[in-house]
């Protein structure tokens, strides 16, 4: 039943609401990289909580007017300007009150949607048309979409790409110095708006199939789950695309296979199972790679500093570094060093001198940089520098001094 | 009588006015009658500047004199309540390819997403344009500025693994991607390491040489008579303007200081 829906197979809608997740989820998850790049993340969520009285009201007067109240475009056109309304008020508050950003989005987040949930009930007790499926909106619900609301979705989608395509270069000079960008001449209020826009734009646009709660883990989880595996804005972007319409596409076929879940909240869940592996197992700034970096690093620690103590005669006291000098080969099983080890710490000494005239000279600073205690000094210099170096620090160097402190001359 | 009179006072302020205007004209940054404030606080009063074109001016002030503001709403980052400025006597919004900005190292978070390199690029944003794609030409470009700040080896570096001096001379590659005329610097020598102000300054004296102008935000008066060529100091309003020679003295110091430097350092100072 799962492999059915995830290979399109589990019929005409199944295979529509899929599709059309997968585009909104690419969608949501480029535009929410600028948003969180621009550390503005919940903006999305007070955006998304304004668009229930839109939607409301657009019903309600659809209804009166005597159409059919759950004509998707009239609905999404209501969404966007209460939305927008939301948006403007945000604004105002911040630039015009002592409120900061974040008391701002908590006013708009709540007066707005409790507003929203008074008309919603109001409309259920009228009885006006055919109101079913309006609280759909909330949660997201795709039981009953139609080819002509998966056109709306698709062609939204498309727009809010080719928007960002073309204006990816100032939103992201703008988001990681604005200050710079205003220097520029760049208009950073209206590229700020824009940005707000195209979020707006995806929020309404997804409405129907996330809803309205949830929309900001659309926008805002595939661009953190990206963050963990590159460095580079432009590849967040792109990976945050790809984890944000694999993911609806997963959390869409799923609760079409099981239709009594409800599909916002499973690609949700989707998401942060994504996120949860990215976390863990991501190369650098993954938990994993954090323990084990830590692990390594200690024993090259433990390591180093055994053989500067074998090197300048000290005693070694501690359990560990015994351990690996041992297992290492570099001492004997009563703790006197090797002929290996010997050498081995006459090299760590000799480094540690070679270290010091590299990092007291400007030529080699970004081989300094990298000075850490640890490294092997041919991993970062070739074998002239290294020879200009000894040169440089002159005399026989044998990795055995009298006293700590001692100059070698 | 008193008819004439006033006739040759004002012929006498017009003449003053246009020697100021042909003054303002030849000028890379004049500023007239600044106020900025924010909330009702002015940061800047009533300020008059006139950079000199060619040299090194440093502008020179105690904490929360209105130094880095007056920077900005030079640039149009921050906006005035009164008083216009004018870039080599043409409006900002002409202008906005002649100038390069370094802002504080601290105004933007380092564990942004991006390169070394990419930082450069982005003072290519003109010449890049919203769609053209980065050609080997303009990472070339950004290498070479990257070598004249002696960083071209942290090129493909994660900016948030660099020092606070490295993070502030990629900064200054930034602004000499942009090869503009007047170069604006806040605060570049703040907490950087002494490898990195050697190299800022030498830079900053190959731009003089070439005929650029540097207007630099200062906080260290010790270096003040070796760096600069004009110093401008501002409390609030403008304290003094001129060589250093003449502006910075012990007198002027004290105006804008008022009674934060002992007597014995001042004369220290001004004598280099």
């Amino acid at each position: 039943m799962l492999l059915d829906a995830l290979l399109l197979q589990l019929g005409y809608n199944a295979t529509l609401v899929a599709i059309g997740a997968a585009l909104l989820g690419t969608a949501a998850g480029i535009t929410g990289t600028f948003l969180f790049l621009r550390k503005r993340a919940l903006v999305s969520d007070a955006v998304s909580h304004a668009t229930l009285p839109g939607v409301c009201i657009a019903f309600l007067l659809m209804a009166f007017l005597g159409g059919d109240g759950r004509n998707l475009a009239g609905l999404l056109l209501g969404s966007a300007v209460s939305a927008g309304l939301g948006l403007w008020c945000m604004n105002w508050l911040t630039r015009n009150t002592r409120l900061a950003e974040d008391a701002a989005i908590g006013a708009v987040l709540s007066v707005f949607f409790g507003f929203g949930m008074v008309l919603l009930t109001v409309i259920q007790t009228l009885g006006v048309g055919r109101q079913a499926g309006l609280e759909g909106f909330l949660l997201g619900s795709t039981a009953g979409m139609l080819y002509s609301d998966a056109l709306v979705i698709a062609a939204g989608g498309a727009v809010t790409l080719l928007l960002v395509l073309l204006t990816r270069r100032p939103m992201t000079l703008v988001a990681f110095d604005p200050e710079y960008a205003a220097a520029r001449g760049l208009p950073v209020e209206r590229i700020d708006l824009l940005m707000m826009g195209l979020v707006m734009a995806v929020t309404v646009v997804g409405l129907k199939i996330v809803g309205l709660i949830l929309i900001v883990a659309l926008l805002i989880i595939p661009a953190v789950t990206a963050r963990f595996w590159t460095e580079r804005s432009d590849q967040v972007v792109l990976l945050a695309g790809l984890f944000g319409g694999v993911a609806a596409y997963i959390g869409a076929a799923l609760s079409a296979a099981a239709p009594n879940l409800p599909t916002g909240p499973i690609i949700v869940l989707v998401s942060f199972a994504f996120f949860a592996l990215s976390l863990f197992l991501a190369p650098n700034r993954g938990v994993l790679a954090a323990v084990l970096r830590h692990l390594r690093f200690q024993r090259r620690v433990h390591l180093r500093q055994g053989l500067l103590a074998l090197a300048q005669g000290q005693a070694i006291y501690e359990g560990l570094t015994l351990r690996l000098l041992r297992r290492a080969g570099l001492v004997r099983a009563d703790g006197v060093a090797t002929t290996r080890g010997r050498a081995r710490a006459a090299k760590a000494l000799r480094d540690e001198k070679r270290w010091e005239v590299v990092r007291a000279d400007m030529a080699h600073e970004a081989a300094a940089a990298l000075y850490d205690g640890l490294r092997d000094i041919e991993t970062v210099l070739t074998q002239d520098q290294i020879l200009d170096i000894d040169r440089r620090i002159g005399g026989r160097i044998d990795g055995r001094i009298d006293g700590p402190g001692e100059v070698l001359s | 009588m008193t008819v004439g009179l006033a006739k040759s006072d004002r012929d006498v302020s017009r003449e003053m006015l246009q020697g100021q205007e042909a003054l303002a004209a030849q000028s890379p940054l004049a500023i007239r009658g600044l106020t900025v404030s924010y909330g009702e606080k002015p940061a800047v009063f009533s300020v008059d500047m006139t950079v000199e074109p060619g040299q090194m001016t440093a502008i020179i002030g105690p904490n929360g004199a209105g130094k880095s503001t007056l920077l900005k709403a030079a640039l149009g980052i921050v906006a005035p309540v009164s008083g216009r400025g004018t870039i080599f006597g043409r409006p900002l919004a002409e202008q906005r390819a002649r100038i390069a900005y370094v802002p504080q190292r601290a105004s933007v978070d380092w564990d942004f997403p991006t390169r070394v390199i990419d930082v450069v690029l982005m003072g290519l944003y003109r010449e890049l344009g919203l769609l053209g794609r980065t050609k080997a030409s303009h990472r070339a470009k950004a290498l070479s500025c990257l070598e004249r700040v002696g960083m071209a080896d942290f090129a493909s570096r994660q900016i948030g693994q660099l020092s606070g001096g490295q993070q502030q001379r990629v900064f200054l590659a930034r602004a000499l991607a942009q090869e503009a005329d007047l170069y604006l610097l806040d605060e570049p020598f703040a907490g950087v390491d002494a490898a990195t102000e050697k190299a800022i300054i030498s830079v900053l004296k190959s731009l003089r040489e070439a005929g650029k102008t540097v207007v630099v935000v200062h906080h260290d008066l010790a270096t003040v008579v070796d760096y600069f060529d004009n110093v401008f100091l501002i409390n609030t309003r403008r304290v003094a303007e001129g060589p250093v020679a003449q502006a910075f003295t012990e007198a002027t110091l004290q105006a804008a200081y008022g009674g934060r430097l002992a007597t014995t350092q001042l004369d220290h100072l001004t004598q280099g």
